[in-house]
């Protein structure tokens, strides 16, 4: 299914929202002291995240990994809880005790963000279960990396998975890089869904970098999650731009290589055929990122205002 | 009373809360049909009775079925799932130990995980060290879950309905052996606090300070002791985490004296943990050395003989005690 006007610009506005927000991360982590910690940023892969989310409801959970920002925004996260949460404020999504790399945003679903490599796959499965069980009429996506179908968790819940028909949609953002290792570095295979194979899963292929055709596929998986016929195995091939994290500096990536894949960012793509299909005007392009500007500056002064736990805070929420 | 071993116990404890509550289910490597069919397993029957919507045989995929409990815990569900033998949580590690104790904390209170893990754990059946290894040790040492080693079938029983009700992960470690040993059992419905540790035997000479299987191996050792003039008070501390200082101290500081038994190795073992917490809180209190009574630092052998000879006993407690006497 093509998307409709409506979901190109919700599929546009996201991209550009967490470019936005990242671009602003990007520059602050390079403050001392002002965002602590690691940075994880998905520049050049909103496509996936947002293709993925325009095409679920509310009711739908998502399981992002560390790579999330894009995950939590294009599923309706709030910006400024988000950059709160990145700063280590108490205002954050999670009180300042998650950082940028596990967000949890239960109000949109996101009911929990896993940092290990993987280890969002099972827990997918136990969402989709859960979905299944209670009859609910929704579906659970599961983001996760290249890296991460070289995990045992990730062959134990998509066979699991396969083998309870679950509602559930594994979206692989294969950007090409699982840590320092280039894809053929790290598995023989070329196509990560060729493993959907080995679980009788319907395993497709997708241009990650395009939103529109991202969006189509997740459409049809959902439909067939829904429709209890069970998982589909989703792979998006996109590129890392940035390192592993912002400390990285991609002395294992080549130039030429970032450089091309640069030519094909999703985000002007996506601008471009909504320009020139008439969908937008140039007007409103630019109060759309005028509007964005001023919603991640909003993020950002609210952060820094916000204060940060106090010690106490630190005991909480360990146990119900 | 009733008479129940723990594995009927455990059993009942499962069928009754899932009668009680549809959002209980229960999966894992054999819970329906079972390699291990025996009248007195823990899941006998639950099969023929709930059918397979809630009693979930699973691949043998020990990460995806403890990950079925945090997912399905997150949206609301009680999963109940089984890790065939103790140290079979290794593969299911990643779970528990990223997961399922740290998703509730990473969220700030906004998730909760309300999941239980039941394992089987102990040697004295012949199978060797690497389904014969108890690491209560390892899952204490992880803020966010419950620990709950039951010694006998009514403890079992009581702290496992508890456990299903818990909103936090709870780790429940059943030692093998004892689910072929019979124990009274109330008829009536009960639950036993999840943190709490129980007296087996009042005492004032010495506090010997055990869980699971071990209780019984203190009891048998207090009765040496009571026909050597000792009298030894038995504290059965159920719950690891957490733990039940209090109970813990008061004894101590009573009888003045120390020994902790487990079955688990020696170094790193969680004798170590509550002969610490004494030190610190009730070192003025003690008459004597505490002494530690625990598996050698070795893996769990196989021939008979040597298997015998790591369980700790009732003798090598005895002896202990007497030493500090």
């Amino acid at each position: 299914m093509q998307p409709s006007k409506e979901k190109l610009l919700e599929m546009l506005r996201t991209m550009l929202l967490t470019r936005c927000f990242e671009d602003k991360l990007m520059e602050l982590c390079q403050i001392p002291g002002k965002v602590p910690g690691m940075m994880i940023l998905c520049t050049g892969q909103e496509a996936v995240a947002s293709g993925v989310c325009a095409a679920l409801e509310q009711d739908d959970v998502i399981i992002p990994n560390h790579r999330s920002h894009g995950h939590l925004l294009a599923k309706g996260a709030d910006p400024g809880e988000v950059m709160a949460e990145c700063f280590g404020k108490i205002t954050g999504c999670n009180k300042g005790k998650s950082g940028t790399l596990h967000i949890a945003v239960p109000e949109v679903n996101a009911l929990c963000t896993t940092t290990v490599v993987g280890g969002g796959i099972p827990i997918a499965a136990g969402t989709a279960f859960a979905q299944k069980y209670t009859s609910r009429k929704s579906i659970t996506v599961c983001f996760f990396g290249d890296g991460a179908a070289d995990e045992g968790s990730f062959h134990e819940a998509l066979n699991l998975a396969s083998l309870w028909d679950l509602p559930v949609i594994f979206v692989c953002e294969n950007n090409l890089y699982a840590g320092a290792q280039r894809h053929e570095e790290h598995t023989r295979i070329r196509d990560i869904a060729d493993r959907a194979a080995a679980y009788a899963m319907p395993g497709e292929v997708v241009d990650g970098n395009d939103a529109g055709a991202v969006y189509a596929a997740t459409v049809r998986a959902r439909e067939r999650a829904l429709a209890g016929l069970g998982p589909t195995l989703i792979e998006c091939k996109t590129y890392r731009c940035r390192g592993h994290g912002e400390s990285d500096h991609q002395v294992y990536q080549p130039r030429e290589e970032i450089e091309a894949w640069k030519e094909k960012c999703p985000l002007p793509r996506l601008r471009g055929e909504m320009l020139a299909q008439g969908l937008m005007t140039h007007e409103e392009l630019d109060r759309l990122e005028e509007e964005i500007r001023k919603t991640v500056e909003e993020a950002v002064r609210f952060a820094e205002e916000s204060p940060y736990p106090d010690v106490a805070e630190a005991f909480t929420d360990v146990y119900v | 009373m009733q008479q129940l071993t723990m594995g009927q116990a455990v059993n009942q404890a499962l069928r009754e809360e899932m009668l009680r509550d549809f959002n209980v289910f229960i999966a894992g490597e054999g819970v329906g049909v079972s390699i291990h069919d025996n009248p007195l397993m823990p899941t006998a029957g639950l099969l023929k009775d709930f059918g397979p919507e809630r009693v979930k045989d699973t691949p043998v995929s020990e990460a995806a079925i403890a990950g079925l409990a945090v997912g399905s815990s997150v949206m609301g569900l009680r999963p109940v799932v089984e890790i065939m033998f103790n140290p079979f949580v290794t593969i299911a590690s990643d779970m528990i130990v990223n997961h399922a104790a740290k998703l509730r904390y990473l969220s700030g209170g906004k998730s909760t995980f309300p999941l239980v893990v039941r394992m089987k754990s102990g040697a004295g059946f012949g199978a060797g060290c690497q389904h014969s290894h108890n690491l209560e040790a390892w899952m204490a040492h992880c803020p966010g879950l419950k620990v709950v080693m039951p010694g006998t079938p009514a403890d079992a029983k009581g702290l496992l309905k508890s456990a299903i009700r818990d909103d936090n992960p709870v780790v429940f470690i059943e030692d093998m052996m004892l689910y072929f040993i019979p124990g009274p059992v109330p008829e009536e419905e009960y639950t036993i606090p999840i943190g709490k540790a129980d007296v087996k035997r009042v005492g004032s000479d010495v506090s010997i300070v055990s869980w699971s299987k071990m209780v019984g191996v203190a009891l048998k050792g207090a009765q040496i002791l009571a026909e050597n003039g000792v009298d030894a008070e038995v504290v059965d501390l159920r719950t690891l985490l957490p733990l039940d200082r209090e109970t813990l101290l008061t004894s101590v500081r009573k009888t003045g004296r120390l020994v902790v038994l487990h079955e688990a190795t020696r170094t790193g073992g969680f004798a170590g943990e509550i002969c610490a917490i004494v030190a610190e809180d009730a070192l003025n209190s003690l008459k004597a050395p505490f002494r530690r009574v625990t598996g050698p630092d070795i893996p769990v052998p196989f021939s008979p003989p040597l298997e015998r000879f790591y369980i700790p006993d009732e003798n090598n407690l005895v002896e202990a005690v007497l030493g500090i006497m």
